[in-house]
């Protein structure tokens, strides 16, 4: 039988953005402006991720409202039956510009939240993005658009987990999504200012477990728990080549987002190669499919059916072997390497105490300084 | 993403709807209806797709099974009842 395709496209339109965070998910090394698809080039790949079964559309970035075009892109998606959903800043969200989006056929908007306050949401975006923000969750509402609110949450913002559902309950989201930062490309550069202690996970798990039982109904929050700190790794991707396929701004296709620094794997492109191909056939998607590529323990572990090793890309960032347990796992003969991690934020936690916390310039001298210009 | 195969197959409901971020798609390619969210795919079948119909604030689940009961024979009350407290569960719908 045919191997299905996947179910959803991340599509990275673009990685233009505004905003500068330190935890950033882009690759180091940015798509300029002027490599970037055409939006022919992306109505092409729409058709055929409509013909292999895609059901979801993820238009991402960088910021995809840096896009003229994007318009284009979702009345396309929409009138090949995708349901199409919108990750962006805010930041360039006008009310002309949303009602055109929904008049195309948006289905949902998620917009990022740097964290619950405009200080330092504005200190962790490095620009004054905070109120813009939320003028664009006022347009999304205004629209009756569903809305989910994302915030990355680390060791600068996970004290104000409920200040984070206060917002999302005020602003009207439908659904918010507290993702513990995950660690690669910039955030792994700034691993030791974002990584928190376990009290503040544990405090952040319970306030969240607490909004849920109150407020589930109208607010669905979606909590994505810190690998670092669980001793299990996350079902990355649903497993590998197996839910989702990214696409990046200049048309490289992979199955995540990190895909692209694992060596010795062969990259893909969308206008070398067809999309159907590249899922089914490719010795990169292909990779780490199924279990036979399994070292021990995942080979023989009873959990490789629930999180499939791991994170190919986190396994390769700490332990320089793509095919090994990803370390988080306490399994991992690697393990050490988060621990050790996690043991040194346990000690900065008791240096944050120190009167010069507030002078430290925080190491985000590594953010993203500003987009790639053509 | 979260991907759920569900089955129309227990806990009451009153008038079910599906919560406004999910959408019913039909997919050609899979040949099958999806429930289809921002981050969640949920692969349904002939009657799973039925009742999701239905499920918009206004219909009871008696008028559910009753609707069904003109489009199939042997409609199980506690399946129906069943399936939606597993959209219920899932987050995709409320009572």
């Amino acid at each position: 039988m045919t191997r299905p395709g996947p179910l959803g496209i991340i599509a990275e339109v673009t990685h233009r953005c505004p905003l500068h965070c330190p935890y950033c998910s882009n690759p180091v090394d940015l798509v300029a402006a002027g490599e970037e698809m055409t939006l022919l080039e992306w109505l092409d790949i729409l058709v055929q991720a409509r013909d292999l079964g895609v059901a979801q559309l993820h238009l991402t970035g960088g910021e995809p409202l840096a896009r003229s075009d994007l318009v284009g892109v979702v009345r396309a998606a929409h009138d090949l039956g995708l349901y199409t959903n919108l990750i962006t800043s805010g930041i360039s969200l006008t009310p002309n510009r949303a009602r055109t989006l929904k008049d195309a056929g948006l289905d949902h908007v998620q917009i990022s939240i740097q964290a619950a306050d405009a200080v330092l949401s504005d200190r962790l975006a490095r620009t004054p993005a905070y109120a813009r923000k939320l003028a664009a969750a006022a347009i999304v509402k205004a629209l009756d658009l569903p809305l989910t609110l994302n915030i990355v949450i680390h060791r600068q913002n996970i004290h104000q987990i409920d200040e984070m559902i206060t917002l999302a309950r005020d602003v009207g989201a439908d659904r918010l999504e507290l993702a513990n930062v995950q660690y690669y490309g910039w955030a792994l550069l700034n691993q030791a200012w974002l990584l928190p202690t376990k009290a503040q996970v544990q405090r952040a798990e319970r306030s969240v477990r607490s909004a849920a039982a109150r407020w589930g109904r109208q607010l669905d929050i979606v909590y994505v728990p810190s690998d670092y700190h669980e001793g299990y790794p996350k079902p990355c991707m649903g497993g590998w080549g197996a839910r989702q396929a990214l696409v990046t701004p200049n048309g490289d296709v992979l199955p995540c987002a990190g895909a692209a620094r694992l060596p010795g794997l062969p990259l893909e492109n969308i206008r070398r190669a067809p999309l159907a191909w590249i899922w089914r056939d490719s010795p990169l998607f292909n990779r780490f499919r199924g279990f036979d590529w399994m070292q021990e323990p995942c080979r023989s572990c009873d959990r490789r059916t629930i999180d499939f090793g791991g994170c190919r890309c986190q396994a390769f960032m700490l332990t320089r072997d793509a095919a090994a347990t990803d370390p988080v796992c306490r399994h991992s003969p690697s393990h050490t390497v988060v621990t050790e991690c996690c043991a040194a934020a346990e000690n900065a936690a008791s240096a944050m105490h120190h009167p010069r916390q507030t002078t430290a310039t925080p190491p985000t001298v590594t953010g993203r300084s500003r987009s790639p210009s053509p | 993403m979260n991907t759920e195969t569900i089955a129309a197959g227990t806990e009451d409901g009153r008038r079910p709807a599906l919560r406004r971020h999910f959408g019913l798609r039909w997919n050609d390619a899979r040949q099958g209806h999806l429930l289809v969210g921002p981050e969640t795919v949920v692969v349904l079948n002939d009657t799973g797709a039925a009742i999701i119909r239905l499920c918009d604030g206004r219909h009871s689940v008696d008028d559910i099974v009753d609707a069904l009961s003109t489009a199939y024979t042997e409609v199980n009350r506690d399946e129906v009842v069943s399936f939606l407290s597993r959209l219920y569960r899932l987050q995709l719908a409320d009572e």
